[in-house]
């Protein structure tokens, strides 16, 4: 029965449920201090790569996508991919004008 | 294919008498009856789109800017172009034909959100009255492309009505294509794997990828078109910094994916309709089905073919040249393996093939001329001149109205239980197939000579040709009048089709026409390969 | 079963199961276009920032760090309580379930209260554009499309948050009325889906409207 799946997965995450949000919180902390240091260009980058693993912790761990099933990964990528490519070919533009 | 259709008797209890009065039908949430309520919806847009037609035609009849003010003319052909992308081209074959068969080809009751089906319905409703106001009180001038800062600075016109259509209809596309992607993935009838399953079905899980991804999009960049104009920020406006060209790269990222909305499901019509009118499975099933997603997937990749001379840079426009030429390559699969699939087949010439084989004849040159327009070199020419009206007219009246109405006369014994006069329906195909080619072929030469789209008035050197457009016109409206007529006539005194009256294959062939409110009268358990045709005489004893 | 749980599953499905992952799916997919509809503000976002930095992070200054820091930690906040209450709801414990859908809206109300402030201390500063906006004249125009996209963008996002807080009492509602069991909890598990995704789009926010330029003090 999935029924029993879905508690077997249920009965260890409240923990890592906490310690997820600890990091999430640490991240935070991060994003904030980094910004503070003059970095040059690498400030956007580090503030988007530190975003981008906090949006992945959640949706990893708090969306399930861990243990969801694989077509759930696949439309958070394509959906990724998609802007990727709305970012990518316009910039492909402003970039070369 | 017989050359008179199998008849049969009524079903007892269908659908369509399950539940009588309007709220049976304005509180429904049977997707077959969800399709009625959208057919009703974009025959009307349909209508309202082809009178501004008629219009235009009319104007262009004579070289003067004489039947209406330029200012007047500007209208027409922005509503024109409103109406029929988002009202009716867009929705139509999806919506219809999409909502009434997805779930009887994959062997299930319903969609997967009944409720959010019928909520679609009243959310384009609504998104079309929103328009129809715009329209009243005195209609929009900016083209159906809406190019800032004359949207949201200069035009003195319904633009904040008309964005707000657009913005609300767009979830009904939205949610539709969710609707149908999940269907497909988690309602399959058992034995009904993915390549068992139709190539319309592939057609429309395509259209719904491009729904879902895209639509998003061109409902953001519309509402930031009223946002401009209400509170006048400068996103699109050069006098405090801001782009026009950054509208246009976020207007085409949906509207080109659009054409592919509105010309992928009518590739799945032709798929059916050439395997059921030459009785043979369509040759290279795999490679028509991958083709439908690979369209949807290069479609997002070419938006910048619109913008040739709109200020991107030199090496932009040379990267989406070449994606679209590449994108052009599955369509051409598709046209080759439906002309294969009628070599040797056993090729009828019945009204739904002959919209097929029109299709595919119209949609080619259509296509091929879409690749003298990805050529930079061709566009910097032809570019707002009619060659490229012609152009997209081919592939979205020569190949989605085509079929769209192939597959409306193909389904519409099962979707009402009637056959229709054979012979009027034929000779509206053939009436729409000769207006069709007499109001457009001359405009790929007129607009090769220079003439200018979007004017009222024109140099009297190109009268001739534009006489001879607007005689196709009214011959193709008189075409599209007719199916109204004999369609609506055949729900009152048209023979019983019974369940298979064309000898198809395919799911919604073994249920009674019109279906049961439930689809079937069991789940079907699925153990044949689509369009099996050769070692079967009639799809009813494929019932399990 | 309970019966609860045979009430629950609609005509077109076989059992339950398929029940909850069609909803799951359709939930994710919805988040999806979500994702490019909030993308097309970005792509606004990355084009102006890219031609106006000076001007992106002279506006960014005068917007409230704190409060963006404190909404910030407040939603990831939200994010564990509402995976708190789907796991509640797995487990079938009521009380906690409504504790934590309720803990969700609190904090829900306490971004939005914080946005609150934030827009009002804004529109006394007249960086409302089209409200009387006024900036130092080097920056002007420029700073003024800054400050349309940080309210449009946290304004759609503000938004999305009222709908999520909507949602989340229709939760209450239904899971104090004993609908929510270990065999049927769709409701929260899509609800959360939503309500971590609304968090998601802040996470990308509050660096990028908050923290340009901040090292030039």
């Amino acid at each position: 029965m999935s029924t029993d799946t879905t508690h077997a997965h249920a009965s260890s995450p409240t923990r890592v449920y906490y310690v997820i949000f600890a990091v999430l919180l640490v991240c935070t902390y991060l994003t904030w201090q980094v910004a503070y240091f003059d970095l040059g260009r690498l400030n956007t980058v580090a503030a988007l790569v530190i975003a981008g693993v906090k949006a992945s912790l959640v949706v990893w761990f708090f969306m399930h996508a861990r243990s969801g099933p694989r077509l759930t990964l696949v439309i958070a990528l394509g959906a990724l991919l998609w802007l990727a490519i709305l970012l990518a070919l316009t910039a492909g533009d402003y970039l070369t004008r | 294919m017989p050359s008179m259709p199998h008849t049969g008797a009524m079903p007892a209890h269908h659908y369509l008498n399950d539940g009588y009065g309007i709220r049976s039908w304005l509180f429904t949430r049977d997707h077959k009856r969800i399709a009625l309520l959208y057919l009703a919806g974009v025959t009307f847009f349909f209508f309202v789109g082809g009178a501004f037609a008629v219009l235009i035609r009319l104007e262009l009849a004579t070289p003067a800017g004489d039947l209406v003010s330029d200012e007047t003319y500007n209208k027409l052909f922005t509503m024109h172009g409103v109406m029929m992308v988002f009202f009716f081209l867009i929705p139509a074959i999806p919506a219809v034909l999409g909502n009434f068969l997805v779930p009887i080809m994959i062997g299930a009751k319903d969609l997967a959100f009944p409720k959010l089906n019928l909520a679609s319905w009243y959310i384009y409703i609504i998104g079309g009255l929103f328009t129809l106001y715009a329209l009243v009180n005195g209609g929009v001038d900016t083209g159906w492309t809406f190019y800032t800062p004359f949207s949201t600075v200069s035009s003195t016109t319904n633009v904040i009505p008309t964005a707000l259509g657009i913005f609300i209809t767009g979830f009904s596309s939205i949610l539709t294509g969710l609707n149908f992607i999940v269907t497909m993935h988690k309602m399959r009838a058992p034995g009904m794997t993915w390549f068992r399953m139709p190539l319309f079905l592939w057609s429309t899980y395509a259209t719904s990828l491009i729904n879902v991804l895209g639509t998003p999009v061109i409902a953001i960049t519309i509402a930031l078109v009223a946002v401009e104009r209400i509170f006048h920020f400068g996103f699109f406006d050069p006098r405090v910094g801001g782009d026009p060209v950054l509208f246009q790269h976020l207007f085409w990222f949906y509207s080109h994916p659009a054409v592919y909305i509105m010309v992928l499901p009518a590739m799945g019509v032709v798929s059916e309709l050439v395997a059921a009118g030459c009785r043979k499975e369509v040759f290279g099933y795999k490679f028509v089905a991958f083709a439908s997603l690979a369209i949807a997937i290069l479609g997002f990749l070419v938006w910048g073919h619109h913008m040739f001379v709109a200020g991107e840079s030199v090496y932009s426009a040379l990267i989406f040249s070449i994606l679209s030429f590449l994108v052009a390559i599955p369509s051409a699969v598709k046209v080759f393996n439906w002309t294969a699939t009628m070599y040797k087949g056993s090729v009828s010439f019945q009204t739904p093939m002959l919209y097929a084989y029109g299709f595919i004849g119209l949609f080619t040159i259509g296509g091929l001329t879409g690749l003298f327009l990805a050529s930079i070199a061709v566009d910097v020419h032809v570019t707002d001149t009619y060659f490229i009206v012609a152009h997209f007219h081919y592939i979205m009246v020569g190949g989605t109205i085509m079929g769209y109405l192939g597959g409306l006369h193909f389904w519409w014994p099962k979707i009402s239980g009637r056959l229709y006069n054979e012979t009027l329906a034929k000779l509206s195909a053939g009436i729409i197939f000769i207006g069709f080619n007499l109001t457009f072929f001359p405009q790929f030469v007129l607009g090769y000579l220079g003439m200018p789209r979007r004017y009222h008035a024109y140099p009297p050197d190109f009268q001739v040709l534009n006489v001879l457009s607007s005689a196709g016109a009214s011959i193709l409206g008189v075409g599209y009048l007719i199916p109204m007529i004999y369609l609506m006539w055949s729900l009152r005194y048209g023979r019983a089709a019974g369940r298979n009256p064309w000898g198809a294959v395919g799911l919604e062939w073994t249920t009674p026409s019109p279906p049961p409110t439930e689809n079937f009268e069991q789940t079907p358990t699925v153990t044949w390969e689509p369009y099996d045709y050769p070692s079967i005489a009639d799809a009813e004893h494929r019932l399990v | 079963m309970s019966s609860h749980a045979h009430g629950a599953l609609a005509h077109q499905f076989d059992d339950l199961d398929q029940q909850r992952e069609v909803a799951s799916l359709g939930m994710w997919i919805f988040l999806a276009t979500e994702v490019l509809f909030f993308g097309g503000l970005f792509l606004v976002y990355s084009v102006y920032r890219s031609w106006y930095p000076q001007a992106f992070a002279a506006a960014s200054h005068e917007l409230i760090v704190w409060a963006g820091t404190l909404n910030t930690v407040v939603l990831i906040t939200s994010s564990l309580t509402v995976v708190l209450a789907v796991h509640a709801a797995q487990s079938g414990r009521r009380r906690t379930l409504v504790v934590m859908l309720l803990a969700t809206i609190v904090l829900g109300c306490v971004f939005l209260g914080v946005k609150a402030f934030e827009y009002r201390s804004e529109y006394l500063e007249h960086h409302v554009p089209g409200m009387g906006f006024q900036f130092e004249p080097d920056y002007f125009l420029h700073a003024q499309i800054f400050f349309s996209l940080y309210f449009i963008m946290t304004g759609l996002h503000a938004v999305h948050m009222i709908i999520g807080l909507a949602i989340m009492s229709v939760m209450v509602w239904m899971s104090s009325r004993g609908d929510i069991t270990p065999e049927y909890y769709n409701p929260i598990e899509v609800s959360g889906l939503y309500w971590h995704f609304v968090d998601i789009v802040w996470i990308f926010l509050f660096p990028l409207l908050y923290l340009i330029g901040r090292h030039v003090h």
